[in-house]
């Protein structure tokens, strides 16, 4: 049988309304989980249960008095460490934020808090949620629970990992490279980037601004429509926040794929590097959709290839300039120096790690002088490039697939010493960061018992075809595989 | 084309004190990932305009009302040193 924290978000709002389960022990099923677990997945960075404990009453006792509430109350939920959350020490997988407890709530996490949702810990991720593999915390890497050796992706692998292992339920992460739809992919969930703006970036704890983006993990499609209902809609403090309301995007997830026009990237799936395990799942996914009544053809997206060159200047660019805050003055980590030029720069040479620094020096290096036209500015040129390839795939298809990342989840320790060979775990999902668009990823089978992601990429501000087409593709599959982890501790893993 | 870049100068103007160690490697990882990154510079043609942002907004304005705020207490109360209620920092100015 599985446990209470096995289960979707809403199996379990079901049974919270017939009165089978609680709150307070779906909470308690996850916190057992974190405590089985989590020494050796190591996704969370602080585990809430003070606060988590009054929060999963209180939702008790209004499900006990009938009270019709929200599909998120009481379901346990973890949030990456990059969310502020008010009085909950926030990190950012840093060492210059250790001390950080932040005076306000992010966007995303006040609007769940509001409808009821349990908060049971903050996730790890790469520092600053900059990195692919999750081993650029500060606090030391997460192990991806389908094979502990192996790193969960990242930035949000902490997240990633949280929600496979059963550690909490949902979680929140952020893409500004792929950081929710890569770790979703290596470790089997499903998880989702929406339209840029679609979900607040207020408390957000800044990587490079026009390209993040909060997302979600789930362990089904319909949780994801529920999960991103909830935090999605106009915030009067992001100035990029979307000014429309946003949609329930629960309604017609189930209208299939029948007529649909799906767009299969080609020339992603035949690039050198894309492991043969990937590509045959991958395939396989496409035809079921196309079985279920979709059109598919093929589709190019000549540019994409010239997107990571112009993610690797321009986030590194916005990202100098954002981490510029972190001087010790205001917040965070001081070291003393003889006057401020000192002090920052003592401060911030001990408070950064080893990628953050690098991707600050080549942000300022091409920002500076005499460099901007021939590196930021070109870059912003291909941004265009890349936009516009988008425009004309989306005149032609309902949603673009692809594989979420060339490989499964790989080894602890085999990219680290290689930045452009990690660079290239996101070569698929830079592309709908640098243009904004809605993309998910859904685990469509196993490549030598690890997960592979299928990506569904759709036209801006269209969530919900990407959800509908994930739905039917979820449902026609059946992927219900889990990590062997969990055999462990009592869940038998279904195949 | 290999790119030499000033490492001291770079790391001076981002403020980061870096270790020997740190300078020569970044020195010569950096080098690499431009070389890798100029490639935007084979296709992005005079014609074709910048984006800066997916969604492009502008003049997005909010009614200019007081609203409650964080307290003097609150906003100082993560900063490393305060005195006096103010943030604290190393001298600035040179002593005459």
């Amino acid at each position: 049988m599985p446990e209470l924290c096995d289960l979707t978000g809403h199996d379990l709002a079901q049974a919270y309304r017939s009165g089978e389960v609680s709150p307070v022990e779906a909470l308690e099923s996850c916190l057992g989980r974190i405590e089985a677990v989590d020494d050796r997945v190591h996704a969370l960075l602080l585990v809430t249960e003070g606060l988590a404990r009054p929060a999963a009453e209180h939702a008790e006792e209004w499900f006990r008095a009938g009270e019709d509430l929200p599909p998120v109350a009481g379901i346990p939920l973890a949030l990456k460490d990059v969310l502020t959350t008010k009085g909950i020490r926030t990190t950012a997988g840093s060492k210059i934020l250790e001390p950080y407890v932040p005076p306000y709530d992010c966007t995303p996490w006040a609007r769940l808090r509001a409808s009821g949702a349990v908060l049971v810990g903050k996730t790890n991720c790469d520092e600053f949620a900059m990195g692919s593999s999750n081993e650029n915390s500060a606090y030391g890497p997460v192990h991806n629970p389908w094979d502990l050796d192996r790193v969960p992706g990242g930035s949000s692998g902490g997240s990633a990992a949280a929600v496979a292992s059963g550690e909490a339920v949902w979680a929140l992460g952020t893409d500004t490279g792929g950081s929710v739809r890569q770790p979703a992919a290596l470790c089997g969930v499903v998880g989702m980037k929406p339209t840029y703006g679609r979900v607040s970036r207020y408390g957000l704890i800044a990587f490079a601004s026009s390209l993040d983006h909060v997302g979600t993990f789930t362990r089904d499609v319909r949780d994801c429509a529920t999960l991103l209902s909830a935090i999605a809609g106009h915030d009067p403090r992001d100035a990029t926040s979307l000014p429309e309301p946003s949609p329930d995007y629960g309604e017609g997830l189930d209208a299939g794929v029948r007529g649909l026009r799906i767009g299969v990237v080609e020339d992603w799936l035949s690039t050198e590097g894309v492991q043969e395990g990937v590509k045959d799942s991958i395939r396989a996914a496409v035809d079921r959709l196309a079985g279920l009544g979709a059109a598919v053809d093929s589709v190019s997206l000549p540019h994409a290839e010239y997107a990571l060159s112009a993610y690797y200047l321009i986030a590194p660019a916005e990202c100098s300039s954002n981490l510029a805050r972190y001087d010790g003055v205001r917040y965070g980590l001081r070291v003393d120096g003889a006057d401020v030029m000192e002090m920052n720069m003592r401060t911030r040479g001990a408070g950064f790690g080893d990628e953050v620094k690098r991707r600050i020096m080549l942000g300022t290096y091409s920002l500076s002088a005499g460099y901007y036209d021939a590196y930021y500015g070109q870059a912003q040129k291909v941004r265009t490039l890349v936009i516009r390839d988008y425009q004309a795939a989306f005149d032609r298809f309902d949603v673009l697939v692809s594989p979420t990342s060339p490989t499964t989840a790989f080894g602890l320790g085999e990219k680290t010493d290689d930045p452009l060979a990690m660079y290239l775990s996101d070569i698929f999902t830079i592309p709908s960061d640098l243009s904004g668009t809605p993309a998910i990823s859904i685990p469509c089978g196993l490549a030598d018992g690890l997960p592979v992601g299928f990506q569904i990429m759709g036209n801006l501000r269209d969530e919900a075809t990407v959800l509908r087409a994930a739905y039917a593709l979820e449902q026609d599959l059946g992927f219900t595989a889990r990590p062997p982890l969990l055999a462990e501790v009592g869940l038998r893993p279904e195949r | 084309m290999p790119v030499e870049i000033d490492v001291e100068h770079v790391a001076r103007l981002a403020r980061l004190a870096l270790t020997p160690e740190e300078k020569e490697r970044f020195r010569r990882q950096l080098a690499l990932i431009l070389e890798h990154a100029e490639k935007v510079g084979e296709v992005a043609a005079e014609d074709v305009p910048p984006t800066s942002h997916p969604v492009p907004r502008s003049n997005v304005f909010r009614p200019d009302d007081v609203e409650p705020c964080l307290s003097q207490e609150e906003a100082l109360a993560t900063a490393p040193e305060t005195e006096a209620g103010r943030f604290k920092v190393p001298r600035i100015i040179e002593e005459e």
